[in-house]
């Protein structure tokens, strides 16, 4: 039976990630222009928030691959640091951006959203603040891998950074939490049924959830294939060198 | 283990080791805050707590590339690594010495500074024991942030960047337990988070800083 | 169009900022790989032929 550690072969990744993007990739779109389109034409508004609900399709999106685009980079560090495959270490290293990305969009939109509801673009809330902090450990863990040039010794260091990062994230996350009481509303999405968004909502969220889940994965795909042929170009560029 | 604890510290005394520089920076900052805000006492006395707080973060952070930069650049951390000590042993000696040379005397300078900014009198003793408390935790992981750094040349900035969301936590209770201090109010709590932090970080953290540091030197 | 009222602004540029910075990322990666994957190839032709 084949097993998934036989993708931690640049080649077979390569290969694999090659048939596989351009179906991801165009569900991405599919699902991004269905899900935005759906939300921003043909959906009510809400009878407190007016038509500025509508941000809700990017936001809470964008919000939920921030966390998750952390999250993979933490298991893939998990995956080098125990199993030593560079693919892991590479695709790490291509979630970060778009992880910094989703969560720019998040605090973007978050700001737009708040300016007419709360009277404010920026209060210390705890989410928010918990986001900016989010977003400076992405800015140093990029900064990281591009600062060292051995490329295992970055692996190994960002790998170290993403684990002790995890836990002050965590840290500060509830350190926050105790700072300050905030006014961001609760979980817009929960398993429990009843506290959910209404379904008029619901339905184009989720597909634009899909969308940003699928362009994420799309996203590093690519980007890893990148960084694994620039990772074979640095060293066939040194052999060449040597010899 | 003594020996290269003293060894630290000598180096850190000598003329050029940087000792007295983290708090002639804290005195500056101290001095500047009242400039940047205006002249009115009494904004003083509210924000003088986050300031210090602030101001001894700061002086922490910008002595903290000499921890292993001067060893790595001698090669002596080289030896100091194959040396029989464990190297976990080693980066908790260098952060002990830090704090030593760094964190206590700024935790000693805080109320002669807090004078300057008008700080309430029911404020000195939190901050000092919020202070006494949360340098420690900043040595260790400023030590951390010296170790992933060691490699790199001018690496200072970069260090800060990784190292400032690191200190979140801890300048959160920190400052919060001074805060609540100053005004009167009950600040066990944040404190007791605070101290939670500094004996996490103490007892978990140089074994990340030993892994990289083997990484480094690799 | 929608009747977006006075949320429009905040609407609309919440709309074009993200379209903006995610059609930025995918550029900006679509590019590289496709540089790096030119590259490569060259190199590799190259190595090929001389080694």
């Amino acid at each position: 039976m084949a097993s998934l550690w036989e993708y931690a072969n640049p080649r077979k990744f390569i290969a694999t990630s090659d048939r596989v993007l351009p179906w991801v990739g165009t569900m991405a779109v599919f699902c991004l222009v269905v899900g935005l389109v759906w939300g921003f034409f043909f959906t009510p508004e809400d009878y407190r928030q007016g038509a500025s609900v509508k941000i809700i399709y990017l936001h809470v999106p964008a919000a939920l691959m921030a966390i998750n685009a952390w999250l993979m980079m933490l298991v893939a560090s998990l995956v080098w640091i125990v199993r030593r495959h560079h693919v892991s270490a590479l695709a790490a290293r291509a979630a970060a951006p778009v992880g910094a990305v989703m969560t720019i969009i998040a605090l973007a939109t978050g700001a737009l959203w708040g300016q007419p509801i709360w009277g404010t673009w920026w209060v210390w809330d705890p989410r928010l603040t918990s986001f900016l902090i989010l977003l400076l450990f992405y800015l140093g863990y990029i900064a990281l891998w591009a600062a060292i040039e051995n490329d295992d010794t970055a692996a190994d260091l960002t790998s170290v950074l993403c684990l002790v990062g995890s836990v002050f994230a965590l840290l500060s996350r509830y350190a926050v939490l105790f700072w300050n009481q905030g006014l961001h509303q609760g979980a817009s999405l929960s398993l429990d049924k009843k506290e959910n968004v209404d379904n008029v909502f619901y339905l184009p969220l989720l597909v634009c959830i899909a969308g940003f889940v699928l362009l994420f994965v799309a996203l590093v795909l690519l980007r890893t294939q990148t960084e694994i042929r620039a990772r074979r170009m640095r060293a066939l560029l040194a052999r060449e060198r040597m010899g | 283990m003594k020996a290269i604890l003293i060894r630290d510290l000598r180096l850190a005394m000598r003329a050029g080791g940087g000792f007295g520089l983290g708090l002639a920076f804290f005195l500056i900052v101290v001095v500047l805050v009242p400039f940047a805000v205006g002249p009115r006492a009494d904004l003083h006395s509210v924000i003088a707590s986050g300031i210090l707080w602030l101001g001894a973060l700061l002086a922490c952070l910008l002595s903290l590339d000499r921890i292993f930069a001067l060893d790595h650049e001698d090669g002596s951390l080289d030896l100091l690594a194959t040396a029989p000590l464990p190297l976990e042993a080693l980066v908790s000696l260098k952060a002990l010495a830090h704090w030593l040379t760094t964190g206590l005397p700024l935790v000693l300078a805080a109320p002669f500074l807090a004078v300057l900014l008008n700080l309430p009198v029911a404020g000195y003793a939190p901050l000092l024991i919020s202070l006494a408390l949360g340098t420690p935790a900043l040595s260790v992981i400023g030590t951390f942030g010296a170790a992933l750094t060691v490699g790199v040349k001018r690496g200072g900035l970069l260090m800060s960047l990784l190292v400032l969301p690191l200190y979140v936590p801890t300048l959160i209770f920190g400052a919060e337990a001074a805060r609540r201090g100053a005004e009167g109010l009950e600040y066990a709590p944040p404190l007791a988070m605070l101290a939670g932090i500094t004996c996490g970080t103490i007892a978990l953290l140089p074994f990340a800083s030993a892994a990289v540091v083997r990484v480094n030197l690799r | 169009m929608p009747e977006l009222g006075k949320y429009a602004v905040a609407v609309l540029s919440s709309y074009g900022i993200s379209v903006a910075l995610l059609t930025v990322l995918c550029a900006l990666s679509v590019m590289r790989a496709r540089r790096m994957r030119r590259d490569l190839a060259q190199i590799e032709g190259r190595v090929r032929r001389n080694g």
